[in-house]
């Protein structure tokens, strides 16, 4: 900053720098942003006599949190969960082996060009599809029923595993790399010894993660049929069964906690 | 260093015969998991519509093309509901999710020991159920409608926006925060001065990433009720209008790339 500078402001009280500098940019961010909220506003229709009226059912959920009823839809309950949990193991295990292969296909510095094409190819198309799309559409094609869940999860596990892992193989250190390919090692060895120690802790979290991901995932597919607690959720919501929905929720969210308490155990002794 | 006798002389080896053995028990017991896993998926599976499944593959595949390009001009209305759940569901939660990851912090906490941990309950809770969980109850409660979508969003982004947030802020620069204190500014203006200037590129990343997220899923909520582009495709669905949905479907890659390539830029800008 120069003399002339802090003369000018001098005297004059300090502010705040702006977070965007460019103030025409800044005030026309504002601008843009507000007339964008206003029109949303105006096409939004709400029924806020039906709101209100909701209220009351609203507060009925709640409450049924305070006493969340297991007992009387136990079985049904215990089924869905049951198939949510074998979907996700399932799954998970067939994801993640098959993302494997894909994620070294997908990394630039070890696989050649038209591999590498293939697979980022294959992880794209698994990420832009969304889960309860590719359910809606394996169900239709393979009929309800488990299968169908199992398909969808172990497809979406390798988008997502295999772009992380591709990611984590290119940012690897290539000394250590390079020196078990100097002393001779076939193209598996070289993997084996110089590649996979590196990736290993982060594909182990990742692994852990998605299991994680898989599991709240397969609470959903059942909406469209494709096996899992979510069918039985979906009853209990259309009988205004709160007590059982707030049971089947609670069960969902602890198991989830238990899920990352474990996966935190897990990362923090392997890396 | 566990070794190996043999003809006399040692030769190195990984692991002793004890480690061996644990990882064998582990992998036997992990494989028997897996195999009773997809036993209890293949009981429950009609295996005629599996082998039958490329022939009603390649039939939906007849049917869905070409898509019909005309029915476009319907879709204008539902795609800006999407965008306008996306968006309004994302402003929402950033509004709740600051308040949430200032309490959550345990370096701004007020009460580490009761604040804190109902700061955490509410994070895991809203972050492990599904934004369709979330639109199938507040359907039941407030109606079908954009305005379900918008806040099923809304709650579903609050978990995830306040933990990342919380963690920023537990990662800031103490030594700032310090120095704001030693001019006796008081507890609101240090948090102004001192922490929020910190936490500002994290805070519109996320803001930014959960939007791009929140596109996503809005695609899919109509698929229970609640607005959107899901509302025309779960209608198309019903109806078995293949050639509608295949265009919908283009529509919602569509969408969700050029949700992705937004939000790439911004945080590209950002950071």
């Amino acid at each position: 900053m120069s003399h002339r500078e802090l003369d000018d402001m001098l005297g004059k009280g300090w502010r705040k720098p702006a977070f965007v500098k460019n103030p025409l940019l800044r005030w026309g961010l504002m601008l843009g942003f507000f007339a964008y909220l206003i029109a949303a506003y105006m096409t939004i229709e709400v029924d806020w006599g039906r709101v209100y009226e909701g209220l009351d059912r609203g507060w009925a959920f709640v409450v049924a949190f305070t006493s969340p009823d297991f007992v009387s839809r136990w079985s049904d309950i215990w089924s869905g969960l049951v198939e949510s949990i074998v979907m996700t193991v399932a799954a998970s295990v067939v994801g993640i082996l098959i993302s494997i292969p894909i994620g070294l296909g997908a990394a630039r510095n070890i696989a050649p060009l038209p591999v590498y094409v293939i697979c980022r190819g294959i992880v794209a198309i698994s990420r832009a599809l969304q889960e309860i799309i590719v359910a809606i559409l394996l169900v239709a094609i393979f009929g309800f029923g488990p299968l169908a869940g199992f398909l969808t999860l172990s497809f979406a596990t390798i988008g997502f595993l295999s772009k992380l892992l591709a990611e984590d193989i290119e940012s690897m250190d290539k000394v250590q790399a390079e020196a078990i390919k100097a002393s001779g090692a076939r193209w598996m060895q070289w993997i084996n010894y110089g590649v996979q120690p590196q990736v290993m802790p982060r594909l182990v979290g990742l692994s852990m993660y998605r299991i994680d991901i898989n599991f709240r995932e397969s609470a959903i597919l059942g909406l469209v049929g494709a096996g899992g607690i979510g069918a039985t959720l979906n009853t209990a919501f259309d009988r205004y069964e709160y007590d059982t929905a707030a049971a089947i929720l609670l069960l969902i969210i602890g198991i989830v906690m238990a899920l990352e308490y474990l996966s935190g155990i897990i990362r923090a002794r392997v890396q | 260093m566990p070794v190996l006798e043999r003809e006399g002389g040692q030769v190195w080896r990984r692991r002793t015969n004890g480690q061996n053995l644990a990882r064998w028990f582990g992998w036997l017991l992990g494989v028997a998991v897996f195999v009773y896993c997809w036993q209890i998926i293949s009981a429950s599976t009609t295996w005629f519509f599996v082998w039958d499944a490329p022939r009603i593959a390649d039939d939906i595949w007849t049917r869905a093309t070409p898509p019909r390009w005309e029915y476009i001009t319907q879709l204008g209305r539902p795609i800006w509901d999407t965008l306008n759940i996306a968006t309004l569901g994302t402003i929402i939660a950033l509004f709740l999710a600051v308040p949430v990851a200032f309490l959550a912090a345990r370096n701004t906490t007020p009460s580490a020991l009761i604040i804190r941990p109902i700061a955490l309950l509410i994070i895991v809770a809203t972050r492990s159920i599904n934004s369709l969980i979330w639109a199938l109850l507040l359907i039941a409660i407030i109606g079908p409608g954009v305005f379900a979508g918008v806040i099923a969003i809304a709650i579903r982004s609050i978990g995830f926006c306040a933990k990342l947030l919380y963690e920023a802020i537990e990662e800031i620069d103490q030594t700032q925060v310090e120095a704001i204190t030693a001019t006796g500014a008081s507890r609101w203006q240090v948090m102004a001065y001192g922490i929020v200037p910190q936490i500002l590129p994290a805070f519109a990343g996320i803001a930014v990433f959960r939007w791009d997220i929140n596109i996503r899923e809005s695609t899919v909520l109509g698929l229970v009720g609640a607005g959107g582009i899901g509302l025309q495709l779960s209608a198309s669905l019903n109806v078995l209008a293949w050639p509608q949905v295949s265009l919908i479907l283009i529509v919602i890659l569509a969408a969700v790339v050029i949700s992705e390539w937004v939000s790439a830029k911004v945080r590209g800008a950002i950071i």
